[in-house]
């Protein structure tokens, strides 16, 4: 069973680890700014907003630009936010995603995403 | 600066920790029970992103070790998935470093974040809580937090270890091992859960003007990146991701703090509700709640 690439996985964690570490170790920064704090307050909503929008509006290609796609993808995720608000359960809105996408999917009304 | 969140620089790290009875907050074992209902959602999240990542290395050429490393040592998603690519590429290992360091450079964003609230907690633990950081630990264990008002370790370990970290692992075991009898997982819609989750959790996230003012500005400013300029620039398009989770908040920011004042100050039943994550409702015989 080859072990080549458990180095790069160290090295991968070596490059990693100092950007979770460094807030939660660093002693000087239990007392932030206000502002900072404000700024902080804020990082959550929008990375993963961008890290959903990314998933599901932009693909890549190996050998092309990335495109923006339109799909039956924004309509399951909607749908999850829409459960998530209306019933604050994120379980229950993962699961309406996941079967919007397999019906639409299974019926044609959607093509798969590339492999 | 707001005035309905925790106060995080008004009290020394001591006195917050031992306020495990502010006035109108949510209790703690509330909370947790809260927060666990939330992690069984991430948990199946991270059953399928894992076990797509597992098929994806399989598929790369990756061996059960390899893979089972990746999600163990580094144990950061995007950045595995991303690394299958590099890989196969054949792309040269400082590149990959480089790479690797610019996709998660956001959690430094999270631990800065949750830096305040861990300040009581010994170092060498905080030491292998930074391990465990990802997307999904930071947003449950920053609600909890928020709910009941003060840091809850036994919490952040839930949302870290038991929701994301094993099941991770074990669907990424799954998927490298087992994975070959699957024709192909997106016809299960697995690759609908991570965006979903992620936008469930940022939902749960968002109790005012200024979050869903940061929560649009990231995303629009993301997608733009990841089309346009990451490749006149030659970076991954997922390098909007962390643009957009810089910049979002200093557009959230540009809220005036009189538009920005939500009416549901930290304290009372309504914005415990609106604090509270997704999977959650607050019983209306909750005690401790004005």
């Amino acid at each position: 069973m080859s072990a080549e690439l458990i180095p790069l996985a160290v090295v991968m964690f070596a490059v990693t680890y100092p950007s979770r570490a460094l807030g939660l170790l660093a002693p000087r920064l239990d007392r932030l700014p206000k502002g900072v704090i404000a700024y902080l307050q804020l990082v959550g909503p929008a990375v993963l907003t961008a890290l959903a929008a990314v998933a599901i509006m932009v693909r890549t290609a190996d050998d092309g630009p990335p495109v923006f796609h339109i799909g039956v993808e924004w309509v399951a995720v909607a749908a999850c936010l829409g459960v998530v608000i209306w019933r604050r359960n994120l379980l229950l809105g993962l699961l309406v995603a996941v079967a919007i996408v397999v019906v639409a999917r299974a019926t044609g009304l959607a093509a798969l995403p590339p492999a | 600066m707001r005035e309905d969140v925790p106060a995080l620089t008004d009290a020394p790290a001591g006195e917050r920790a031992e306020d495990t009875a502010t006035p109108g907050t949510a209790s703690p074992d509330e909370s947790r029970r809260r927060l666990i209902v939330e992690a069984l959602g991430i948990a199946v999240s991270a059953i399928g992103f894992g076990f797509v990542y597992g098929l994806s290395a399989r598929e790369a050429g990756f061996s059960p070790l390899e893979a089972m490393a990746m999600s163990t040592i580094v144990f950061a998603g995007a950045a595995q998935f991303a690394a299958i690519g590099y890989v196969v590429a054949g792309l040269a290992w400082p590149a990959i470093a480089l790479l690797t360091l610019l996709l998660n450079a956001r959690h430094l964003l999270y631990s800065a974040a949750l830096g305040p609230w861990m300040a009581d907690v010994p170092r060498p633990r905080r030491a292998l809580m930074a391990h465990v950081l990802t997307d999904e630990a930071f947003a449950l264990s920053i609600g909890h937090f928020r709910r009941i008002g003060r840091t809850d370790e036994a919490g952040y370990w839930i949302g870290a270890i038991a929701s994301t970290f094993i099941p991770w692992n074990l669907a990424t075991l799954a998927g490298v091992v087992a994975g070959g009898s699957i024709a192909d997982p997106n016809v299960l819609g697995i690759d609908i859960i991570f965006p979903a989750a992620m936008i469930g959790l940022a939902a749960g996230l968002i109790s005012g003007r200024r979050e869903l003012v940061a929560a649009f500005a990231g995303a629009a400013i993301a997608v733009p990146w990841a089309l346009f300029a990451s490749p006149a620039l030659g970076v991954e398009p997922s390098t909007g991701v962390i643009v957009g989770g810089v910049v979002g908040p200093l557009v959230g920011l540009l809220v005036p703090a009189t538009l920005a004042a939500e009416g549901a100050p930290l304290g009372t039943r309504e914005s415990a509700e609106r604090f509270a994550m997704p999977g959650t409702r607050l019983d209306d015989d909750a005690e401790g709640l004005p």
